[in-house]
Parts: structure tokens; C-alpha cells; sequence
């Protein structure tokens, strides 16, 4: 059933990037005429590859929809590892000579192309992570988030346990920078007191340690910052240890790409998102019914994401010359496009301003996916634009 | 820490380490009998989980996926061995490392193709879902026991089959000498693909036990490879009594450090930075007793001198 | 022999042509592309020294290889933000400059493989691959959770750092900065071999009862190998990060142990050439095959099994065709 799927899938695929790259050819187009080549890169083999393959559908189904063939995408595969990614943004800035950056699954392979990218005078738009140095004294005009700025996700949870009544969560997530930033971003928003706190090897797969710590403890919830395997991991085996702790998590760990793997675990279970599929705007319709019909599958967050960023950047096409860095940054600045998020706006540091839901996971027919239950926060900002000196 | 969540993190650590045994089992057997270090071990852990997967997806059992598990790896694993792992047993070490990582790669991005990039769905089975109550009040997940049924199983097992059949009697010889087994008129090339399908079978049917509780996804194989090697080298490679010793003593410390350590830590400093310091540790803590055992003993446990 | 000497001499002289030509071309990647496997092939000469002369396999030179990157990190990112790294007892400062962190990886990563060779040593066979491996993987864990230079974030460095005289951040300066060393390495490599200390070190891994009947400390030998070894490949991490102007755990990984050995399988086990030509082979062919398919690793995979079955002794065996000569 899957294999199908998954057929089904690069069959697609090999048709969008043969439509991206047939764009090369000089003709004439609408808006500004200046001509954009943009490097993609993201992660495409291995464990992750979930991920950089949704970021790369989203990026190239807006692409290839906006039939504007002043665009160029050059694909790269990053295989996660920081290295290979640096190697790569140096060929496709040094030879391929692209004017904008984006793709980047990772926050340690974005802190590592990212600042080199911007302090060449190129334009990096991050489609997905979103570290604290990049977004507080480390911010640069070049550098733009579509996505969310790392802690977002983590303060709305805190909220939202605020709201629910929570008052000692249990916390864990794996001991790595980003982990602690999730942690850090939850104790935040929430106004209990965690009654544990746990840092877990990164790549581990057995939580059965953790799982008796939470039973054996006195919280009264589950947070938990556990991405890609691990989360799928955890939530199975929380589930057949007969806890009934609600748990909350980020929407990392409820995406549509690896629902359908945790199953029924996750019914139920309370997670955090700035965009789903249910969100009334025809923009968000029209995406979702697309990529459905495009690829055989529902769209996750992360496809969400690489559609937004495609669409910033058609944009700000539409205004401005890229060669002309200054006015370019203004109409990327404006974010005049349809987000399927809704109202979409960035903050003084290029970090979106928005509102971060909280869904619920639910089943729909045979398909696990999400509804929106309630708003966790309205128009929020991250807290490091505040050390931005832009 | 009160006694019962000890007494049930040293459950956790036993299951932990007899997972760990059935893919050290192979591993272990392998080597042995012909002296092949098999890095693509991680791979039919991998094949048998994608293979219980797509079977428990179409039929909805999960003990026809166990079998199926045990089938595919057995046979993905007879062909390796006929096709390319016998021109590797002459070879030295080196040869066998970058041999057996080729096949890595392979696997894993034939797998990738054909099952897609996302994680798959496979779940405990309804009769085996949920906890039971252990003498003593201790709430334990009845699934993760009957690993530990299975692992204790499969040792008594493959124990017998080597101490007490005609097969293991040929493997005991095949690792003493080689030649002398051929000059007996045992055909060895046919007992090598018995024993590394085996093997394999058995990293498969660990591979499907253990996905039902993980995440079914490419890679999954690497992680818990380098553990299988730290066993069988704390163990003494070839030994399968040591591959269980050190299985369950890696089990033991992995569990039972990770959930000490940050509370050790956290009775002389303050809080943060103990689970910090405590967790840091911890997970270098197997590599540490693999060291600190290869210094007193350098061939392991139980190890050939 | 003969021939061999004319195969190094040919890759030699494709690593001084094919980035000159790129450079003039105009062509940065190339050169960048160069330098990598350039850089790679440093780290190969190293573990080649353990592995091909010695017949020690160590499965953790990635821990050499990380300490070299760390010790380029560390002291340009305290350079970068003027702190000094230490002090108390006595002030202690980053650098930028490129002579001294080299310096600095040399002996701590020398230091480092005196730890670990004088523990692993004690073992053999596949206990020591695997002893090996796991001091580079408790590095490894210890480099994610250790949170003051970045954790698994890595450090980024802005500018390049700086030789005297030369501008870094011109690729082919800088390509010509790793070549120099490659040569200088290759050098070294090439007078140890050939030192009485070398053919103890070749002896004792073909027969160790004989060389010590004659006197010869086999530990002391293969341990004064060993630090070698991993002061080269601490060597060629240094100028790895340099070129990334980025270090992360990932260069403590066991892949990087595993793809480090690869060069030296690839090109020929114990020939002075055979990592630089792995090396230069395997970032080619990373290169081609990635733009081929998105399942490019198999393909990779299929070519690297075939050299192990088909090609024994690697490329320069195949073409060399004669077995690596052991006397000198």
C-alpha cells in the first residue's frame, strides 16, 4: 500500500523539477523581469529524508503553479550532514551563483550555511528552522524565517498547559541545543512547575527509563520535544505503558508525514502549529486540494512551509529586481503574498509575527491527521526581536 | 528513588539488553564460524522490521509479520551470503568493514526506494497491549516482558542447538578449525549460508519485536548496530554465552545510568546542570564499560585467549 | 615499483593541474571540491601510517580528526569575540592565526592518541577496531551535551583564518595552504617507512615473534605510530573546519571513521598514494552520482563493494598490479 504511495510520489516529483528546470530558458515573463535562481537545499536520503522531501514538494508544486519562468531552482541533497550542506551552499553560491539560499531542514545545518550565505550578500529564506542566534543578536537583514523562530511552537504548548490547568508537567527532550531550547520555551509560557525534567540521549529509540520516571512521578501532564524516530518511538511505547497523563507536544512530532507510523498512540494527544490543513483561506484550500492531487498524499507542516516560502519569494519577484538587493529586501519585507497561514507578517528581525494553534490529533476515515481546537497564542513574536538591532 | 521504580528500571534494562542479545546473537555466531565482521548486520535488523510492517499492513497479524520478519531477512540474507559475503571470508578485517558499509548503503536506499521516506506504521498487537500487575504492585508493560520471554527463549535455544545437535556440532568445529570440518566431508560452504541466514533471521525477527514499540524507519539499523558490537566485544567475540552476558550487562548500564547518573550528579550540584552533566554521561557510559572491560580483559569477558 | 612511482606521480601532478586550470576557468566550486579531498587525503595519509604500515585499524581516527576541527573552533571563535579562553592560572588567548592553531591541533590530537593507543594497544584484531571506535563515540556524545561551544549546533566561524602573507579566502591560496601540507605529510610519511623505526613498524605488523626476538619494543613502536597517525589526521581537521568555517560533532561521528578508511581501501591499503587517490576518487564520484539520482548511495555502494571483490589492493594494486613492496 505504501510502496504505491511512495511510487506514486517520485513519479510526480520527477515532473515538478523537470518543469523547475526547464525555466532556465530566457523568456519573457510578467512582474519585473529580473530573472531569480534560487539554491534548494535540504535533506533527501537517509532518516530525515521525510522531512526535505515535503520542504521540496511544498517549494516547487507553488513553483510550478505560479508558471512564472523567471524562477530557477537548483536542488541539492544535504544528506544532514553540516559539512556536505556548507560544501553545497559554496557551490551554489561560488558556481551556480544563486541569489537566494533556503531548504534547510536543521537548525545545525542552517547555523552553518545560514551567516555564511548572508555575509556574502546573499539572501537566505529559512523554510524551516529557526534558531535563537539568528533571530536575536545574530539577526541579519539578508536573513528571513518563513517558518517560526525555534521556541514558538514550545511557548504556545506552555500556554496552552496554562489554559488546561496544568500544573507540574513532566518535560523531557533530547539532551542537544535545540532541546533545551524547547524546554526552555515551554517553562516560559507555563506557569506550573515542571515536577521533572529529563535530557535523553539524541537517537535513542527506548524511553522505557523515562516512561517509569513519568509513572513514578506526581505530574499531572507529558511534555515532550522529541523529533523525527524518537517522538515515534516515545509516543508508542508511552501509550502501551497504560499512563493516561495527557500529553502535549510540539507539531513536530503529530506531523502528517509520520502520523500514519504512531497511529492510534496519538489520537487524542494535543500539539502545537502555526498552520493545518483544516485553516479557512482559500490559499490554504486551494494548497492542500493541490498537493494532494500533485503527490498522492496530504500536505504536512513542513510542506506548508516550503509553499510559503516559494510564494514569499514569487513575491517580492513581482516588485523588485533581485539584483538590486536593497528593494528586493523591501518587498520580501512586505510578505505581500497568500500565506496559508492566514494573515502572515514579519517582525523588526525577519521572523514571522502569527498566531500558533493548538490541534488535536484526530482520524479521519483510514488517515490520522489534526484538527484545530483552539488558538494557543494571537500574533505572537518571539522574544530574541527584542535584541535585533534592526 | 524508592525500590519498586528500581526494580523496574532493572526490568526496563533486561528487556533493553535481551533485545540487544538477538542482534548480538548473529552477530557473535557470524564471526565465530567465519570470521567475517558483518556491518550490514544493521541493515537485516532493518529488512525484517520493513517486512513485518508491510505485512502486518496488508493482513493486519502481527504473528504472520514476526514470520514474515524471520523469512525475509533469512532469505535476504542466504542471497547476500551466496552472492558476495563468501568471497569476503578469506579476506582480511578492512576488506570485510568496507565490503559489508557498500552493503549498507545499498540496503538502506533500496529500502528508501521502495517503501518511501516516511516512517511506517507497525503496532503491538491487541492480546499483548497494556501493563500487568507484577508481584509486588509493579505495573509492567506486557509486551516488553514477552520480549524478554522470546530473548530468553531464543538463547535457550541456540544454546542447545550448539551444545547438543549434529549442526552445532559442526559450527563448535567450524570455529576451532576450519580446515579439519572440510576434511570431515562436511560441506561448509552449505553450514556457512545456514549460519549466517540464521543470523540474520535473527536480527530480523529482533528487528520486527522491537519495531512495534519504535519507529519503523530507514537508519533505523546503525544505532543499535555499534550496540550490538559493543556487546559481543564486552562479551568475547564469538562466544554466545558472552554475547548474552554483555548484552544484558550493556543493557543494565544504559537504563539504570541514564535514570541514576542526573540523580547521583544532582545530590552535589544544582539541579539544571546535574540532569545536563548526569545525561552527558550517561550516554557515554557503555562505551566507558567497553573500554574499562577490553583493558583488565582485552578478549572480552569470555573470550578465546 | 616502477609503475607505482608513475601513478603518485600523475595524481600529483592532477592535483597541482586540475585546480589551476579551474581557477583560471573561473571556476571557485572545483578548487573548493580539490580542497576537500585534498584535506581528506591528509587524513588518510595519517591513519594510513596505523593502518597500512602498522596493521592497526582503528575505527576512531574521526576522534583525531574532531579534536583538530575543535581546536580550530575554539581558538578562532575566542579570537572572533576577543575572550580569552583561560585566566586563571595564566592568560590564555584564541588565535586566528592559522601556524598556531595548526600547532595546537598537532599536539592535542597527539596527545589524545597517546591516551587512546596506549589503552588500545593492549587489545588486538577486531577488539582494538572496536576499542577504537569507542573512544571516538564517547567524544562523539560528549561534543553534543557539552554545551559551551555549541553542542550539536557546531560553531560557525566568519572569516577564514589567517596564514601570514597570504589571503585564506581566496580558494585556490587556500587550496595551495592544504596541498603544501598534503606534500609535506606525504613527505614525512614516506622517510618514516623507510626509517629503521618504519620497518619495525612494517615488521611487526607481518610478524610480530620475529621482531621482538630481535629487541624491538612492538608496543613502544606501534604507539610512536599510533601518535603519528593521529597528529597527521588532527592535522587535516584543522584545516577541514577551516575550509567549512564550521565544526560540529559530526566530524567525531563513526561515519567519518568509516569514510577515512575508505580512502585508504579504495586507493590501495599501505601504499604511500593509495589515500590520496581514494580520496580524490570518492569526493568525485560523490559529486557525479549525487547530481545522477536521488538514490545515489546505491550506486556508490555498488562501485565501492566492486573495488573490495574486483580490485584487490585497491586502484593503484590494480594498476600497479604488484603487491605493496615492504622494502622501502
Amino acid at each position: 500500500m505504501i510502496s504505491t504511495k511512495a511510487k506514486l510520489t517520485l513519479k510526480a516529483l520527477g515532473t515538478v523539477t523537470a518543469v523547475a528546470l526547464a525555466m532556465a530558458s530566457p523568456t519573457l515573463a510578467d512582474g519585473h523581469g529580473g530573472k531569480v535562481k534560487v539554491g534548494l537545499i535540504t535533506t533527501l536520503t537517509g532518516g530525515g529524508a521525510g522531512l526535505g522531501v515535503d520542504i521540496r514538494d511544498g517549494f516547487m508544486l507553488a513553483i510550478g503553479q505560479s508558471g512564472n519562468e523567471n524562477i530557477e531552482v537548483v536542488i541539492e541533497d544535504d544528506q544532514r550532514k553540516p559539512d556536505v550542506a556548507v560544501q553545497l551552499a559554496d557551490k551554489m553560491i561560488q558556481s551556480e551563483k544563486v541569489d537566494i539560499m533556503t531548504g534547510i531542514v536543521w537548525s545545525n545545518l542552517a547555523m552553518a550555511v545560514a551567516p555564511a550565505t548572508t555575509a556574502q550578500g546573499k539572501f537566505y529564506i529559512s523554510a524551516n528552522a529557526g534558531p535563537a542566534q539568528l533571530a536575536g543578536k545574530g539577526c541579519h537583514e539578508n536573513y528571513f524565517n518563513v517558518a517560526w523562530q525555534n521556541d514558538n511552537l514550545h511557548e504556545a504548548a506552555g500556554a496552552y498547559a496554562t489554559q488546561a490547568g496544568y500544573k507540574n508537567s513532566f518535560i523531557l527532550a533530547p539532551n542537544y541545543p535545540a532541546g533545551k531550547d524547547a524546554l526552555t520555551g515551554y517553562k516560559r509560557m507555563f506557569e506550573g512547575t515542571p515536577s521533572g525534567e529529563l535530557y535523553t540521549k539524541l537517537g535513542q529509540t527506548d524511553y522505557a527509563a523515562e516512561i517509569a520516571q513519568i509513572r513514578a512521578s506526581d505530574a499531572d501532564s507529558v511534555y515532550f520535544f522529541l523529533p523525527g524516530g524518537m517522538g515515534i518511538s516515545f509516543l508508542k511505547q508511552y501509550a502501551d505503558s497504560g499512563i493516561d497523563l495527557p500529553v502535549v507536544g510540539p507539531a513536530f512530532s503529530f506531523d502528517q508525514g509520520i502520523l500514519q507510523a504512531v497511529g492510534e498512540a496519538a489520537l487524542g494527544v494535543k500539539n502545537t502549529s502555526q498552520w493545518n490543513k483544516d485553516l479557512d483561506n482559500a490559499a490554504n484550500k486551494a494548497f492542500v486540494e493541490t498537493f494532494q492531487a500533485e503527490f498522492g498524499r496530504l500536505p504536512s507542516l513542513y510542506a506548508s512551509q516550503g509553499f510559503d516560502t516559494a510564494n514569499l519569494i514569487l513575491s517580492a519577484m513581482a516588485k523588485a529586481d533581485v539584483k538590486d538587493a536593497d528593494a528586493f529586501r523591501a518587498a520580501l519585507k512586505e510578505a505581500d503574498f497568500e500565506s496559508v497561514r492566514g494573515d502572515f507578517k514579519f517582525g523588526n528581525n525577519h521572523h514571522p509575527i502569527q498566531n500558533i494553534y493548538v490541534r488535536e490529533v484526530i482520524k479521519e476515515g483510514d488517515v490520522y491527521t489534526n484538527k484545530i481546537i483552539s488558538t494557543g497564542l494571537t500574533a505572537h513574536q518571539d522574544v530574541y526581536a527584542a535584541e535585533c538591532k534592526m | 528513588m524508592n525500590t519498586l521504580l528500581l526494580i523496574e528500571q532493572i526490568l526496563n534494562g533486561l528487556q533493553f539488553g535481551v533485545m540487544l542479545f538477538l542482534m548480538a546473537a548473529g552477530l557473535t555466531l557470524i564471526f565465530g564460524v567465519m570470521g567475517l565482521i558483518n556491518l550490514a548486520h544493521g541493515s537485516l535488523y532493518m529488512i525484517g522490521a520493513f517486512a513485518a510492517a508491510a505485512v502486518a499492513g496488508w493482513t493486519g497479524n502481527f504473528f504472520l509479520a514476526l514470520i514474515a520478519s524471520l523469512v525475509a531477512a533469512a532469505i535476504v540474507g542466504a542471497l547476500v551470503e551466496l552472492t558476495i559475503i563468501r568471497r569476503l571470508y578469506a579476506r582480511d578485517h578492512l576488506e570485510q568493514v568496507l565490503a559489508t558499509f557498500a552493503l549498507i548503503l545499498i540496503f538502506s536506499e533500496a529500502t528508501r526506494w521502495i517503501f518511501g521516506s516516511f516512517p511506517l506504521f507497525l503496532n503491538v498487537p491487541e492480546v499483548l497491549k497494556g501493563s500487568i500487575t507484577l508481584p509486588g504492585g509493579i505495573q509492567y508493560s506486557l509486551y516488553r516482558l514477552t520480549i524478554i520471554g522470546i530473548g530468553l527463549a531464543v538463547a535457550v535455544g541456540l544454546f542447545l542447538l550448539i551444545s547438543k545437535t549434529r549442526v552445532g556440532m559442526r559450527i563448535r568445529a567450524g570455529e576451532n578449525d576450519r580446515e579439519m570440518i572440510a576434511a570431515l566431508g562436511v560441506d561448509i560452504s552449505v553450514l556457512y549460508t545456514m549460519v549466517f541466514a540464521l543470523g540474520a533471521a535473527l536480527a530480523g525477527l529482533s528487528g520486527a519485536l522491537v519495531g512495534a514499540i519504535q519507529s519503523v524507519e530507514v537508519g533505523m539499523g546503525e544505532p543499535v548496530l555499534i550496540l550490538a558490537f559493543v556487546v559481543i566485544v564486552i562479551g568475547g567475540i564469538g562466544s554466545i554465552k558472552g554475547a548474552f552476558a554483555g548484552a544484558i550487562l550493556v543493557g543494565l548500564t544504559d537504563t539504570l545510568g541514564r535514570t541514576m547518573l542526573p540523580l547521583v550528579f544532582g545530590s552535589f550540584m544544582e539541579a539544571s546542570a546535574a540532569t545536563t552533566v548526569g545525561s552527558a554521561l550517561a550516554s557515554m557510559l557503555i562505551y566507558i564499560l567497553m573500554a574499562g572491560v577490553l583493558l583488565f580483559k582485552p578478549t572480552g569477558l569470555f573470550g578465546a585467549t | 615499483m616502477l609503475r607505482e612511482r608513475y601513478i603518485n606521480l600523475i595524481v600529483l601532478a592532477l592535483l597541482l593541474v586540475v585546480p589551476a586550470h579551474a581557477y583560471v576557468t573561473g571556476e571557485p566550486f572545483t578548487v573548493t571540491l580539490a580542497t576537500r579531498a585534498v584535506i581528506f587525503a591528509l587524513a588518510g595519509v595519517g591513519l594510513n601510517l596505523a593502518l597500512g604500515q602498522g596493521g592497526l585499524v582503528s575505527f576512531g581516527h574521526a576522534a583525531y580528526f574532531g579534536v583538530g576541527g575543535y581546536v580550530m573552533g575554539i581558538l578562532a571563535s575566542h579570537a572572533q569575540n576577543y575572550e580569552p579562553i583561560l585566566q586563571v592560572p595564566f592568560l590564555i588567548e584564541g588565535t586566528n592565526a592559522m601556524p598556531v592553531i595548526w600547532l595546537v591541533a598537532i599536539v592535542m590530537s597527539a596527545l589524545l592518541a597517546l591516551l587512546v593507543g596506549a589503552l588500545s594497544l593492549r587489545t588486538s584484531g577486531v577488539y582494538f577496531i572496536m576499542v577504537t571506535l569507542a573512544f571516538g563515540q564517547m567524544l562523539y556524545y560528549f561534543t553534543i551535551s557539552w554545551p559551551a561551544y555549541g553542542g550539536e549546533d557546531g560553531l560557525s566561524i566568519y572569516v577564514r583564518n589567517q596564514f601570514p602573507g597570504l589571503n585564506t579566502l581566496d580558494p585556490i591560496q587556500f587550496y595551495g595552504i592544504c596541498f603544501v601540507l598534503l606534500c609535506a605529510a606525504l613527505f614525512l610519511v614516506d622517510r618514516i617507512n623507510k626509517s629503521p623505526f618504519g620497518l619495525a613498524l612494517n615488521g611487526a605488523h607481518q610478524n610480530e615473534e620475529r621482531v621482538q626476538t630481535v629487541g624491538i619494543n612492538v608496543y613502544r613502536v606501534r604507539l610512536v605510530a599510533f601518535v603519528i597517525s593521529g597528529a597527521i589526521t588532527g592535522l587535516a581537521g584543522a584545516l577541514f573546519a577551516d575550509l567549512n568555517r564550521f565544526v560540529s560533532p559530526t566530524m567525531f561521528s563513526w561515519q567519518i571513521s568509516g569514510e577515512i578508511m575508505i580512502f585508504i581501501i579504495l586507493g590501495g591499503v599501505g601504499r604511500l598514494f593509495g589515500p590520496v587517490l581514494g580520496a580524490a576518487l570518492y569526493i568525485l564520484l560523490e559529486h557525479f552520482l549525487g547530481g545522477l539520482s536521488e538514490y545515489w548511495f546505491i550506486y556508490l555502494g555498488a562501485i565501492l563493494l566492486g573495488v573490495v571483490l574486483f580490485a584487490k589492493g585497491g586502484i593503484i594494486g590494480k594498476l600497479a598490479k604488484r603487491e605493496v613492496s615492504h622494502d622501502g
